[in-house]
């Protein structure tokens, strides 16, 4: 893997100190970075015995952009004060988020090796209490946009200047106080608050559109006060330029519908994403998706 | 006020036939969202929430105040420290989650909530953005019990002792007058995790005592005797610390010595004072305005049994059934939570 690095020379990073926010990033190496992202959760996944393969890969591209550019972090303080705050309220999905911290230094990379093991700090959901660069446990789902717009407003009390990014998945926001918090967010104009919907059309049950509609999502955020960006998600440039673009001084929260694909870089998955929503990929069936996902990386 | 009701509860229909019916007095119910210049005596709690959180925040303490439509008990907050107060609208779940993500950011904050619609319906996110979480969350759950009772079951707030004693990381705690409120906001401010601190109606006439003369200071876990006495101890919660002491004042005049305990902490449990009960009573009254499922006297059953005390125990509690719609001054005579009830139940077990 190659080491992400600080293209631009008037912000350097230094091991150790502050990465800052939208600081510059190859996209060949947000891209490769994403095709890690599946590598390692296949690999933590397997360690485990169980996990969430599909809607994990859907967000990789999200995963990458936000820790490798946008997100501003101090690695060796994962609870530094002025970080920008990242929740995932899609919490099944934090076997993505793992390797991501070890290799930025949030905890060993030791810790890794403990993953699925009854101890492990690191586990299926993310639990603040045991990771360190967890800002939110999560795993009930429609809880932690409602937590991000509490983490929003004590930046306003404080008077900082961090942002609080939330993951969500589609599915998710069928939860009724997703809209509450939403109407929140809109109703203090939280521009500090940033949504991003992994809308990868799929929930675990089925099709969100057959399950239970969700659309138009861009119309519903935007009818609750929010500036809404619809996107390609899959897509690194994409997302680089739309998270450069949020107003530093904007009075609407701004929310990221990131249209995805669950199973997204592993051809099996994509033709059965539902079947890979929870499993355990193993034999020809592994090694066929490693293949794949290897011949991507530049 | 009479507080004579039969137990059996035919009492409304047989008093109203007698003319005797629907107390005029002792009715009150608190408006849960009056603001402070509504200073009427019984709904003082509110008040005195709304000016301690207030001088919290002068004193410069961290704090934020959250509700869903709860805002008009800190007027003196919002008045002097706007920033500090956030209203979500009637949307309780995504309050008590917000309130958290202020919590993880160093804020203590307090959630303003009306009984039945904090801890019952937001169980899930308590347990799971407050508790598991360990953040210092402060759930001021007003108008408990019965308190308003009037407005229907739906309003009834019975089960959430229950509740909160099940949650891993809960402290509870329960103020038993005026003084106790400010008492348990300030004494629960340093714990670490979320507290949960249940509010009483007020007491009724008749069945009001002073608990505290002043603003105490409680210490976590721990019990306080509030009356000394040697034949029986009558471990109370809320507002029936208050109507016990009475009961306590009536028994007096027959001989009988009763030990009353102000069970200000409900988790964690004062183990030891129990087992000191029932060392030096021998019998333990429980009684709270709760369902008589998993409250103060299921706490209390527990430890006699587990630490096989041999005491004798009685539960006074409301019981595990539909139960009625009226003002909780005439709720409360009618399941003889009051001073002459809980008499009837201290004496039936010094009998046993």
């Amino acid at each position: 893997m190659t080491t992400v690095h600080a293209a631009s020379s008037d912000r350097p990073v230094v091991t150790g100190e502050v990465l800052p926010r939208g600081r510059s990033t190859s996209l060949v190496d947000l891209a490769n970075r994403a095709e890690w992202i599946r590598l390692e959760t296949i690999r933590l996944i397997d360690q485990a015995g169980f996990g969430h393969y599909s809607s994990t890969f859907s967000a990789a591209e999200i995963f990458s952009v936000l820790y490798y550019h946008t997100l501003r972090l101090k690695p060796s303080d994962p609870q530094w004060e002025d970080r920008d705050r990242f929740l995932l309220g899609k919490g099944h999905i934090a076997v993505g988020l793992w390797p991501i911290f070890a290799d930025l230094g949030f905890f060993p990379k030791e810790w890794l090796d403990t993953y699925g093991s009854i101890d492990s700090p690191i586990t299926d959901h993310p639990n603040m209490v045991t990771a360190p660069g967890i800002d939110f446990s999560s795993g009930s789902l429609g809880h932690n946009l409602s937590v991000a717009v509490g983490i929003a407003l004590a930046g306003r009390v404080h008077e900082k200047d961090y942002r609080t990014f939330v993951v969500t998945g589609d599915g998710e926001l069928q939860e009724g106080q997703v809209w509450e918090a939403a109407m929140a967010g809109g109703h203090y104009g939280l521009s500090n608050l940033v949504a991003i919907v992994d809308a990868n059309g799929f929930s675990g049950g089925g099709a969100t559109s057959k399950t239970m509609n969700i659309e138009p999502l861009a119309d519903r955020f935007a009818s609750f006060g929010w500036r809404v960006e619809e996107i390609n998600g899959s897509d690194v440039a994409t997302l680089v330029e739309t998270f450069d673009r949020i107003p530093a001084d904007g009075t609407q929260p701004t929310c990221v519908i990131a249209r995805t694909h669950k199973g997204a870089g592993v051809t099996l998955m994509e033709e059965a994403p539902q079947a890979w929503h929870m499993g355990w990929l193993k034999g020809e069936d592994r090694a066929q998706a490693e293949r794949e996902i290897n011949a991507r990386i530049r | 006020m009479t507080d004579t009701t039969s137990p059996t509860g035919s009492g409304l229909a047989d008093r109203a036939a007698e003319g005797t019916a629907l107390p005029k007095t002792g009715t009150t119910m608190e408006n849960v969202f009056s603001g402070d210049e509504a200073k009427k005596a019984p709904a003082a709690a509110g008040n005195v929430v709304g000016s301690t959180l207030a001088a919290l925040a002068d004193e410069g303490h961290d704090i934020v105040v959250v509700s869903a439509d709860m805002g008009g008990a800190v007027g003196e907050l919002r008045a002097r420290h706007p920033g500090r107060y956030f209203d979500f609208g009637i949307a309780e779940t995504n309050t008590m989650s917000a309130a958290a993500g202020l919590a993880a950011s160093g804020i203590t904050s307090f959630v303003l909530a009306m009984g039945p619609f904090g801890i019952l319906k937001c169980a899930e996110q308590i347990r799971t953005d407050l508790a598991s979480t360990h953040l210092p969350v402060r759930i001021i759950a007003r108008s408990s019990g019965l308190a308003m009772g009037f407005f229907g079951t739906s309003h009834h707030a019975v089960e959430d002792i229950a509740i909160a004693r099940s949650i891993t990381g809960m402290t509870i705690a329960a103020p038993a007058d005026n003084n106790a409120v400010e008492g348990v906001i300030r004494s629960t401010l340093d714990h670490r995790g979320p507290v949960y601190i249940r509010m009483s109606a007020p007491s009724l006439p008749g069945a009001e005592a002073v608990v505290y003369p002043e603003v105490p200071v409680f210490e976590r876990g721990k019990f306080v005797t509030v009356r000394p006495g040697s034949d029986l101890t009558v471990i109370a919660v809320g507002n029936m610390v208050q109507a016990s002491l009475v009961a306590a004042e009536q028994l007096a005049g027959e001989g009988i010595s009763l030990n009353v305990i102000d069970a200000v902490y409900l988790k964690p449990l004062d183990e030891e004072a129990i087992v000191a009960a029932a060392g030096t009573t021998g019998r333990i009254l429980t009684v709270e305005e709760h369902n008589e499922v998993g409250g103060l006297g299921s706490a209390v059953a527990e430890v006699i049994a587990r630490r096989r005390l041999g005491a004798a125990i009685d539960v006074f509690a409301l019981p595990d059934e539909d139960l009625k719609v009226a003002l909780p001054g005439v709720l409360l005579p009618y399941y003889n939570l009051t001073p002459s009830g809980i008499a009837d139940r201290a004496r039936t077990l010094l009998e046993a």
